[in-house]
């Protein structure tokens, strides 16, 4: 049994609005271990980015608040420490990858800088350590003519070549924790491929945890052991890859599986779930999938159903998995023709 | 780089050439004479005078003249101040103006910035309102009144300040703090909504991610980002700082080229206004041309786009 690196305990995230509170993680239960790559996946607004803005303490506050739970890295709990001590945390022991890379680097700023400032702010380099090292981390990304890329501005680089630049910031101090945010959405497909690759290749050499935040399973497929899917501010079903495409036991994640475009299929159409996310300022008071499901019964709009032990590594929150339920199997559509491994 | 401001001074002449021109008609329009007791002169001292400065000849040809004086370097002679040239009436008037326009320009814009970024750091609470406060009533009370108020206020009742003139660091206080505030409250406004928007945008989370300090996060990142459209309203706030010491000279009693202007136009001192004219869209032109240079210098984007044109 690997270590765990970090630990997330009944996390709760609520953000105050005109409207009122709205409940964006809503109990939150997450490891990861040494080495490993987990996905967290979900629609929009389920809750995944805030999720891992929080493990960086990157939630702007007023108006988020934490209103309970533990982020525990190495056993302690980031949400104790103080500013100071976070800011030694960020970009040396975790550091994160942002979703858009045409708008996550400063403009006004060379590239090589950008880099060196974690440099000289972690590890004291002066400039000159600074900037060799500059040099060898966009080596590492692979991009070509590194001496003359870091003296230069994000705008004299394309999308992808910005996203490796943004990956080599974030490995620049050698993090333990690396927090992939929707690392390919604003890619086209083939950079979003190269991007992964790089990835992986990263992961090997360096070892580092990933927390990959998608709503890609393609993304997932390639890169993650293990799999958290969410919805509606929780975590609905956690299992290894295998177990979340081959045996998926959540009817979230079976409706994710569906909706997922075939290169088999004859149908014009993309399957869809139906209906909307839950409204978070007002949340439901038992499964939040519930009014969405077609299987739902009438406990699962009155009670949140606990997790039931699947396997040592799956775990699903679902009341057809209680022995008193009818037995219901899943959707022929969630064959795994869009999953490629 | 060389082209595109070759191209910029290029179009500083042909803009030059039309508002000389503009005015040159525009104040032929005035009514009125240049002489003061006109009706005392009579009418062939008048036309005396008239073949004397060139007034008799068709207005096309006066304008084909002066134009050819000016491209001389040579403004003429006013009609007010016996045998002084307009150019060393302008030389004698600029120097205390210039003093005044950049006191006022820097305490603008500095505290302008300051007060905009305080704002947008501590948006929502008692700062940011008392800051808004301030800019609502710079733009809206107009220089004339906050400069006659605190005539009144420091100068008359507390006696803290000089009433009027422009000798000592103390009579500078009161003309320059009437001009600034409107740049102020302009500036801090515009260093509020920019700052606001540069703090919520990614890569204001991506350098926090990094594990920058917050002064760090504000000064490196957010402020150099908020200032590039700041840069391009300094000239149009220097331009209410120009405008503004045309009533604040005169209210203040200052010897400037603003309060010249205004005395010129009463009495119909051609050379001098066009004088001063040409001297204050010189001014305009190569200001507005330096905005875009500074606006390169700051955002790298905007310099590489000038070059490849």
């Amino acid at each position: 049994m690997l270590e765990n690196i970090l630990e997330i305990k009944d996390l709760r995230v609520s953000f105050e609005t005109y409207a009122g509170e709205v409940q964006a993680v809503r109990g939150v239960n997450l490891e990861l271990k040494k080495g490993e790559a987990l996905a967290i996946v979900g629609e929009s607004g389920s809750g995944k980015s805030v999720t891992s803005k929080s493990i960086m303490r990157l939630i702007p506050s007023p108006p988020g608040k934490f209103k309970s739970g533990e982020i525990l890295f190495e056993g302690n709990d980031l949400l104790k420490l103080s500013e100071k001590s976070m800011q030694k945390m960020r970009g040396s022991e975790i550091s994160m990858i942002f979703q858009d890379p045409m708008t996550s680097l400063n403009p006004t700023m060379t590239v090589g800088k950008q880099i060196m400032e974690g440099l000289k702010k972690h590890q004291n380099m002066n400039k000159h350590d600074a900037a060799q090292r500059a040099v060898e981390l966009l080596e590492l990304v692979g991009i070509p003519n590194p001496e003359d890329r870091i003296k230069q501005y994000p705008h004299q680089f394309s999308g992808g070549m910005r996203q490796r630049v943004v990956i080599a910031i974030a490995l620049a101090c050698n993090p333990k924790v690396l927090i992939a945010d929707e690392p390919t959405t604003a890619l086209d497909v083939t950079i979003q491929a190269q991007i992964l690759d790089l990835m992986k290749d990263l992961q090997k050499k360096t070892n580092t945890s990933i927390i990959l935040i998608t709503h890609d399973l393609g993304v997932v497929a390639n890169m993650a052991q293990r799999v958290a899917v969410m919805y509606g501010g929780k975590i609905v079903e956690t299992g290894n890859v295998d177990e979340i495409f081959y045996s998926p036991k959540h009817p979230y994640t079976w409706g994710l599986l569906s909706s997922m475009p075939k290169l088999d299929s004859k149908s014009d159409e993309l399957m869809a779930i139906p209906g909307t996310p839950p409204d978070l300022s007002n949340p439901p008071k038992g499964c939040p999938f519930a009014a969405r499901c077609p299987h739902a019964m009438k406990v699962c709009t009155e009670h949140m159903p606990e997790y039931t032990e699947l396997s040592e590594t799956q775990k699903t929150a679902c009341w057809l998995l209680d022995e008193r339920a009818p037995k219901v199997e899943p959707p022929e559509t969630i064959g795994v023709g869009g999953a490629q491994k | 780089m060389v082209a595109y401001i070759l191209k910029r001074i290029l179009y500083m002449l042909i803009t030059f050439f039309v508002i000389v021109s503009l005015s040159f008609f525009a104040m032929k329009l005035l009514p009125g004479s240049p002489y003061r007791n006109a009706a005392k002169l009579g009418p062939e001292l008048v036309a005396q005078l008239n073949h004397q400065y060139g007034f008799d000849k068709p207005i096309p040809v006066q304008y084909i003249n002066y134009l050819n004086k000016v491209l001389h370097g040579d403004l003429g002679v006013s009609f007010q101040y016996e045998g002084r040239t307009v150019n060393s009436i302008l030389a004698s008037k600029v120097p205390v103006s210039a003093d005044l326009g950049i006191e006022a320009t820097i305490i603008g814009v500095l505290i302008g910035i300051i007060l905009g970024a305080i704002a947008a750091l501590r948006r929502g609470t008692w700062l940011d309102y008392g800051v808004m406060v301030i800019a609502v009533l710079g733009i809206s009370v107009p220089s004339f009144i906050l400069a006659q108020l605190m005539q009144y206020y420091f100068g008359v009742q507390l006696r803290w300040l000089p009433v009027a003139k422009w000798d000592g660091i103390e009579s500078h206080i009161m003309p320059v703090i009437a001009l600034a505030v409107g740049s102020v409250a302009v500036i801090a406004r515009y260093m509020r909504n920019e700052m606001i928007g540069v703090l919520g945008s990614d890569y204001i989370d991506m350098a926090r991610a990094k594990g920058l300090s917050r002064p760090a996060v504000v000064i490196k990142h957010a402020m150099r980002n908020s200032l590039v459209p700041i840069a391009t309203i300094v000239i149009p706030s220097l331009m209410t700082v120009i405008t503004g010491s045309l009533v604040i000279e005169n209210i203040f009693a200052i010897p400037g080229i603003g309060d010249q202007f205004v005395s010129s136009i009463v009495t119909n001192d051609y050379p001098v206004i066009m004088g001063t004219t040409i001297l204050f869209s010189i001014f305009f032109l190569v200001g507005i041309f330096l905005t875009d240079l500074a606006y390169g210098v700051i955002d790298p984007r905007i310099r590489v786009a000038g070059g490849d044109s």
